[in-house]
């Protein structure tokens, strides 16, 4: 919650006393004192400090998001559907990436330095490597324009549709993250697998004649999962940072590509908006993880 | 009291030739050499290349979106300049900032992590607490932040990604150091009565040289990571100027026409980083001993064990 307070009061000071005056950030140096006057008013620039952010945070509570400054549209109405897409494009990539990562991450440590192990670390080391957008770029080379042509290269939406009215949209973003946070899920789920699998319980277990079936699904994945969902969470984080580069290269009409729209349109409002959304998206999921992972860990749940 | 020098002294020494031969070791495995000669290409192409660029990088000289010919080997670009010439000249500011970034970031990374695993209490808290609210901006938001009110000035955004890439990198250096700190030549340092500052620097920090190697390796892949992405997004030098990530974006919708106008900047960075993350793989592997990241080791919480080893 404290953090919560704080990266409020940063976005708030970076975008509001950072450059001095947002107006002449907004107008130009070189604008008449009259429209500047004008527009301190309107952002309430010409109250003190304390009274400025306190205007803007109950607002933000109350659902007064004010206006954007390049259309005087309502900051939500601009957002909302983007951040509905978003959504749906971090929840579809979270899920499929998870399980992916888990299951790829499992089935490498049980056969470990077998063939397919030593195949996906030399892939995984490689994929771990490469910028989002590089990987965009060459699924739309790939499949969308110069190799084959199957899958649309941009993910454009009519106004007042949703990602889920054109799922072969979102086929190609969600690939692209997909590949970005599935190497991290499946090293993770690895070596905490091959450290379960190595372990005294497991041994006992193998000892008293349990099943191999049991001993990897009962007694060692439960305590391998518990620090990769740690690293599930990590995925999760990296995917509010994530989207705003790959929206950008297939133009998905979600909050990434909102966020580059209103920096470029010096659009205050609307980018405190939107960071202050990503910031609490990313405080919460850091949270909820620490949660999660501690259910998780049997050894916690019985020593404390 | 007199043996202790001379006891000391070739310890030290041999150390340090232990770690030299940890960088040299991990560029004999294949996996080192590999990576190393990837990145070493791309290096030496963004740094020699501005010399020996056939044409002026900003030069209207062939057909937008020519395709490749013998004179212009790569083809055309929107505009109609030389691809090869805007590639060789679009790279060393690019290594440039990713470098003083990555310094930024370890160096204020190493001093907040230590300090606050060393000192612990209050300072701890503080340090930790600041590094949260930093975390809580993914790395490229944060950047946006800060950019789009300062406008897109070089220096502004390396610093910007080297505070960004600090708190990361002072979780994990908290997390050895609070190992490494319980020792016993620790203890001894102390009883004698060495202050802070001092134990931590000659007794803390090179025991932690490994994991700040893999760290700074981790740190390059993404700023370069970073750097290229905010230039794709148009935040990066101004446009006539020649960048991988700014080309990347610029000739995209030429793909059909001239699709090396993206393709080979594309491949240089992806060259770039994972070479250079193959070759922190390689020495991770050599010198910690374990195919695993500080930070991925930290969360399973065997981080100790391993330095230890």
């Amino acid at each position: 919650m404290l953090t919560l307070f704080l990266v409020s009061v940063v976005v708030f000071v970076a975008t509001e006393v950072l450059p001095g005056n947002a107006a002449f950030a907004i107008l130009g140096r070189n604008a008449s004192p009259v429209r500047v006057r004008a527009l301190e008013n309107q952002l309430h620039l010409n109250r003190g400090l304390f009274d400025q952010y306190w205007t803007w945070i109950s607002g933000l509570f109350e659902g007064r998001l004010g206006n954007s400054l390049v259309n005087s549209q309502s900051v939500w109405s601009l957002v909302e559907p983007r951040l509905v897409n978003s959504a749906i494009l971090v929840l579809v990539t979270g899920v499929i990436g998870s399980f992916l990562g888990v299951a790829l991450g499992a089935f490498a440590a049980l056969r470990k330095d077998g063939w397919f192990d030593r195949i996906s670390s030399v892939v995984l080391l490689a994929a771990t490597s490469l910028p989002e957008f590089v990987v965009a770029i060459g699924l739309i080379i790939l499949l969308a324009t110069v190799v084959f042509h199957v899958l649309p290269g941009v993910s454009l939406l009519a106004p007042g549709t949703y990602a889920w009215s054109e799922p072969q949209l979102l086929i190609l973003p969600v690939a692209t993250l997909v590949i970005v946070i599935v190497p991290y899920t499946m090293r993770m789920m690895r070596a905490a697998m091959i450290e379960a699998l190595e372990s005294d319980y497991v041994e006992m277990a193998q000892l008293k004649g349990v099943p191999e079936w049991r001993i990897v699904l009962v007694h060692a994945l439960p305590n391998a999962i518990a620090p990769t969902i740690q690293v599930i969470g990590l995925g999760f984080l990296y995917l509010a940072g994530g989207i705003v580069i790959v929206e950008n290269v297939f133009n998905f009409p979600g909050i990434g590509q909102g966020l580059v729209e209103a920096v470029n349109g010096r659009d205050i409002p609307t980018i405190q908006f939107i960071v202050v959304v990503l910031a609490a998206f990313y405080v919460v999921m850091n949270i909820l993880t620490d949660v999660i992972a501690l259910l998780a860990t049997p050894r916690r749940r019985i020593a404390r | 009291m007199p043996s202790a020098r001379p006891l000391s002294r070739p310890r030290h020494r041999a150390r340090r030739r232990e770690r030299a031969s940890a960088l040299l070791t991990a560029a004999r495995t294949p996996r080192g050499a590999i990576g190393l000669t990837m990145a070493a290409v791309v290096v030496l192409a963004a740094v020699i290349g501005p010399l020996v660029a056939p044409q002026p990088a900003t030069a209207l000289v062939t057909l937008a979106f020519g395709k490749p010919s013998g004179q212009f080997w790569l083809g055309g670009d929107y505009l109609g300049r030389d691809v090869l010439s805007r590639v060789l000249d679009g790279g060393w500011v690019l290594l440039v900032m990713a470098v003083c970034a990555t310094a930024i970031g370890i160096a204020g990374g190493a001093l907040a992590g230590v300090s606050a695993a060393y000192l612990r209490g209050v300072s701890d808290g503080i340090i930790m607490r600041s590094a949260d609210v930093i975390l809580s901006f993914p790395q490229v938001v944060f950047a946006l932040l800060l950019l789009s009110l300062l406008g897109p000035k070089l220096w502004l955004i390396t610093l910007t990604v080297g505070v960004s890439h600090a708190p990361q990198v002072a979780r994990v250096l908290r997390a050895a150091t609070l190992d490494v700190s319980e020792r016993d030549f620790v203890r001894a340092a102390e009883l004698q009565g060495m202050r802070p500052g001092k134990v931590m620097v000659k007794e803390i920090l090179p025991n932690l040289v490994s994991p700040l190697m893999v760290e700074t390796g981790l740190r390059l892949t993404y700023s370069i990571t970073i750097f290229a992405g905010l230039a794709f997004l148009g935040f990066g030098q101004a446009p006539p100027a020649a960048t991988w990530g700014t080309m990347i974006y610029e000739n995209r919708i030429g793909l059909s026409q001239n699709p090396w106008a993206v393709i080979v900047p594309a491949a240089l960075i992806a060259l770039l980083t994972i070479g250079i993350n193959t070759y922190t793989d390689a020495f991770a592997r050599v010198a910690i001993g374990a195919d695993r990241r500080p930070e991925e080791a930290a969360l399973i919480g065997n981080l100790g064990q391993e330095l230890g080893g």
